[in-house]
């Protein structure tokens, strides 16, 4: 009787294998992101001295000027940041991805560095370049007599933001622009739509889901990093307010716990809606074997004026790199337009120790990355393919790690697994894999947005086709959703990967031994002393052009399998 | 049967090693864990030179900032699995010895003095030891202060003349302890109220209030401020590493030591003693001399080798022998000091500056063409800018420390206070900049 129940509701939910991968998710979850973060933030929820439940410490937030202004400031940083990195993201994505375009996988590769920013010694660059007293504004002092605030306030911090992070933008319109189905474009050009036209009606509202998932992902972003602000030195914004009250000592405080629960909820909040803009209309196309739109030639004076813009963006948005570069070979760089001499000891003195580093930076971040794809993927598989009870939570509970301050999780993992022994009796946090963990969960959201932007342009009647020949859905699933799947997977791959590869702030906390340590904490080290600046920026050269092959190779694998796809067609 | 006999042999290892632990002190061995906020700079050297004084031992060293350190230490007692904590300020060994994690070794390093300029180089119980001094400064970027045409501060109170205004950078207290004790410094040298005068006329002057110790130095060694408020071995080590800055001690400092203690049920507490000993040490004591690490010793004799350039405060009574420091007046305080600079300071420094900018404009006119009234327009000013919420009174009082512990009486909440002492400060600045701005006007 109760089978008999049981089936035609299961069937109208989801298949038990489903279920069961659903249940698998939502318990790793809850283990390693759910837990550890309640431990830690309970206490906004409590009443001063009593510990009994209130919300009396929410209603202390409104009152507060500084974190009213400061919520407001991140909205608005957020807000035009996703504008100014859209600017950057658009022209560098349509070029690549529309015209037969010299060097575009070289392009897409050197697009997707400034994500790679190393910590510490990438601001360290970025102040000796833009800075008040960077190269910038010391030669147009010296020649004008003037100098731009570039690093000054909200829209300093505008800038810096949207050069770091607009090729998530990038990689995730890429992605969805190869993915469009070269008979859409066909179809409009014959009822003669061309040009622009042809672009703002049907190019770019077929690639929007890749537009939205690479802009969401900003905003979140940006409304919960703390680095950049801090290191302008802005203090009147949430993620800084959370992060500075965290890491007091001897105040216990529920303020900074009440932050990290607001920027969870706004961050939860922006995902959904960016989630509601796109559930309207139906984004997928049937046709997979013209291996996306077709690429024009360009005119020779059409070529000429692709590559100055597209130079222009890339000079712009690698100009921290090249002073990182400088730095890593500088002798003394202080109050000059360039360092004073150049030398390769910094080289000399980190390579002895990298080589450990690097290791372990290779296998954690891949690691994470691995896990990140997997769970991602199947998250969104179970989000647009099933009608499981509940799946959006899975979505929001991953989204919402983006918004988890790095120390919050940090101290979740040693407070959840410290006293659970391993079996040679050390606690479990000093385990190495916690490490691999924390980053896949806090780069989960990145892997989860593009497996999701992915697969919402797939046409479900494909499965279908593939389910009426007698497929089974696992092998549906792996031999038509997973190759279909493939650009999006590797964007989310290499986005999780290549974050992960210079994440410092949960890794802090967690990294026990030296022989455990991944390249970011190398570098943390060493940025704590004069004498360690110029070879904490030689191990950051090294960061950025490790993570820069992989990043390429993964490009390489990307036009490969279009340029497959276009062969088979 | 092999592995019957493996295990055997291992009990009686175990029989063996356990109560002769005690005699084994003489010989440390195996791995010490020290968890510590130095650079790689300045642990490197005490590594080597520890593991080759000690064969069979390995440093093993865990890098994390002050305060995650003493995160960290506290996250993980159920389980401890460090040996040793070995950072500055003095402030973060206090907490962890009131939560009881330090415990007592038995020194057997010789020939230290009890004091350092007028602090106590030793926590009193004996829980911490202090290993190297330091005392606070001015640091600044020659380069920049020529093309500025800026003049080399001697005081505190130069800081915060007009030429320096948006020229000088500091770390917040509430960030960095030592910091916190310069400030504590100023308090209890001049007095609550002309103390916080001083601090909020250097704080009109700040460029940025930075939320880490080593911002400070590193900004003013890439010359993005030219002044600093630092510890002496940021601008010494800087210096060691060619970047063209200069450093003085200005004669209102405290020298405080620099420590290193052992955490309760450390895992290897032999080898932790071990490590104490050695820092204390004249071996120990004269790693410290290194040019990357330019610390002062806290052993006279180990000066006989210094470079000329290292201050020897145990000759040189000006150093730090100014001020009587009381600890304990420091530690009841602490919270709402920091939480007072933050809320007057740090998160108010635009307007701040404002009124600051403000009378040094109005002050500039005067002295051109004088005026009696704007005079006291801009007294009138600057005394609104010097006004603070509570007195020093209430800052030590239960009602207003309460609300930073989390204490279990029902008081007023951290947030209650810092929005009254936050929306007391902006309004008086506003106030302060309108009324220098009538004396400008009026001395035009």
């Amino acid at each position: 009787m109760a089978l008999a129940i049981a089936r035609p509701l299961g069937r109208l939910l989801a298949s038990p294998g489903q279920a069961a991968l659903a249940g698998v998710i939502a318990l790793f979850l809850l283990l390693f992101l759910v837990v550890p973060v309640t431990t830690v933030i309970y206490v906004a929820f409590t009443e001063k001295g009593t510990g009994v439940f209130t919300l009396i410490n929410f209603v202390d937030f409104f009152r507060t000027d500084l974190f009213v202004n400061a919520f407001w400031n991140s909205i608005y940083v957020s807000t035009a940041t996703v504008l100014v990195a859209s600017i950057f993201a658009l022209p560098l994505a349509y070029i690549t991805t529309r015209f037969s375009f010299r060097g575009a996988v070289l392009i897409q590769t050197l697009g997707f560095l400034p994500l790679i920013m190393p910590p510490f010694a990438g601001a360290v660059a970025m102040q000796l370049l833009f800075g008040r007293n960077g190269s910038v504004n010391l030669l147009l002092d010296d020649w004008f007599g003037f100098k731009i605030g570039l690093m000054e306030g909200l829209n300093g911090v505008v800038f810096v933001q949207a050069v770091h992070y607009f090729p998530f933008i990038l990689v995730n319109l890429s992605a969805a622009l190869r993915n469009i189905d070269r008979s859409m474009e066909e179809a409009a050009q014959n009822l003669g739509c061309s040009g622009f036209r042809l672009f703002r009606r049907v190019v770019f509202p077929l690639a929007l889901p890749g537009y939205v998932a690479g802009a969401s992902l900003v905003f979140v972003k940006v409304f919960d990093d703390l680095a950049t602000p801090l290191l302008l030195n802005v203090k009147d914004m949430l993620a800084p307010q959370a992060y500075l009250r965290v890491t007091s000592i001897g105040i216990a405080d529920p303020m900074g716990y009440v932050i990290a629960v607001v920027l969870i909820v706004v961050s939860v909040l922006a995902m959904w809606a960016s989630t509601l803009t796109l559930s309207s209309k139906d984004y997928a196309t049937v046709q997979r074997g013209g291996g996306g739109l077709a690429k024009r030639t360009l005119r020779p004076w059409e070529s000429a004026v692709a590559y100055c813009v597209v130079g222009l963006i890339l000079a712009l948005v690698l100009a921290p790199h090249l002073g990182l570069l400088l730095l890593s070979f500088a002798t003394v760089w202080s109050f000059s337009p360039l360092p004073d001499a150049y030398t390769f000891a910094h080289y000399a003195r980190v390579f002895g120790d990298s080589s450990v580093y690097i290791k372990n930076t290779l296998v954690y971040a891949s690691l994470a990355a691995l896990i990140d794809v997997l769970i991602g993927g199947a998250i969104a598989y179970l989000i647009l393919r099933t009608k499981l009870i509940g799946r959006q939570g899975l979505d929001w509970a991953a989204s919402a790690a983006l918004a988890v301050p790095g120390v919050v999780l940090g101290i979740g993992y040693l407070r959840t697994f410290y006293d659970v022994p391993m079996p040679d009796g050390r606690p479990l946090a000093t385990f190495w894999m916690m490490i691999v963990l924390a980053l896949a969960i806090r780069r989960l959201p990145y892997a989860l947005r593009a497996c999701h932007a992915a697969l919402e342009q797939i046409s479900v009647s494909l499965e279908e086709a593939a389910e009426n020949l007698g497929a089974t859905k696992m092998r549906t699933v792996r031999r038509v959703v997973v190759p279909l799947m493939t650009g999006g997977i590797l964007a989310g791959f290499i986005s999780s990967f290549a974050t992960a590869a210079v994440e410092l702030s949960a890794t802090l906390m967690l990294v026990q031994s030296n022989s455990d340590a991944p390249l970011a904490y190398g570098l943390y080290v060493l940025m704590q002393s004069p004498a360690g600046r110029g070879p904490g920026a030689a191990l950051g050269v090294i960061a950025v052009i490790l993570v820069a092959i992989c990043t390429f190779l993964s490009h390489v694998v990307i036009e490969r399998s279009q340029r497959a796809k276009g062969a088979l067609h | 049967m092999k592995s019957y006999s493996k295990i055997a042999y291992l009990a009686a290892l175990m029989c063996v090693s356990l109560p002769a632990s005690e005699a084994l002190s003489q010989a440390p061995t195996g791995k010490v864990t020290v968890v510590t906020s130095f650079s790689k700079d300045v642990t490197d050297p005490f590594k080597k030179a520890f593991e080759k004084a000690y064969p069979g031992t390995t440093l093993e060293v865990q890098n994390r900032n002050t305060n995650a350190g003493v995160k960290f230490v506290e996250e993980t007692k159920s389980n401890n699995q460090v040996d040793l904590f070995w950072a500055s300020a003095p402030d973060a060994f206090e907490v962890l010895k009131g939560k009881g994690l330090l415990q007592k070794i038995t020194i057997t390093a010789t020939g230290i003095p009890e004091k350092v300029g007028s602090f106590p180089i030793n926590d009193p119980q004996g829980f911490y030891y202090g290993f190297a001094a330091s005392g606070y400064g001015i640091m600044w970027n020659d380069r920049y202060v020529k093309a500025n045409k800026l003049p080399e501060p001697k005081e505190w109170s130069d800081l915060a003349k007009a030429p320096y205004f948006d020229h000088v950078s500091i770390s917040a207290p509430s960030r960095s302890g030592t910091t916190h004790l310069t400030i504590e410094t100023i308090l209890q040298g001049e007095g609550w109220d002309k103390g916080w005068r001083t601090v909020k006329e250097l704080g009109g002057n700040f460029r940025t209030v930075t939320d880490r110790s080593f911002g400070v130095p590193e900004a003013v060694n890439s010359g993005q401020v030219g002044y600093g408020i630092v510890i002496d071995f940021f601008a010494f080590s800087g210096q060691a590493s060619g970047f063209p800055v200069k450093f003085v001690y200005p004669t209102v400092t405290t020298l405080v030591p620099a420590n290193v203690a052992v955490i309760t049920n450390a895992p290897n507490k032999t080898a932790a003693a071990a490590f104490v000993n050695y820092l204390l040490s004249p071996a120990g004591q004269e790693v410290l001399l290194e040019p990357g690490i330019s610390r002062l010793p806290v052993n006279p004799a180990v000066y006989a080798k210094a470079p000329p350039s290292l201050p020897n405060p145990f000759t040189d009574k000006s150093l730090g022998a100014q001020v009587k420091f009381d600890v304990n007046i420091s530690e009841k305080r602490t919270n709402p000091v920091d939480t007072l600079f933050d809320q007057l300071i740090t998160f108010q420094l635009d307007g701040l500056k404002a009124a600051t900018k403000a009378v040094h404009d109005a002050e500039a006119a005067l002295a051109k063409k004088d005026n009696a009234q704007a005079r006291g327009l801009i007294k009138e000013a600057r005394d609104l800018i010097a006004a603070m919420p509570i007195t020093a009174a209430e800052a030590e009082s239960p009602e207003i420390t309460g609300a930073f512990t989390g204490a279990k009486e029902k008081g007023a909440r951290q947030a209650e206070l810092e929005q009254k002492w936050a929306a007391f400060a902006k309004e008086r600045y506003a106030q302060a900049k309108t009324k220098a701005e009538e004396a400008l006007k009026l001395a035009r």
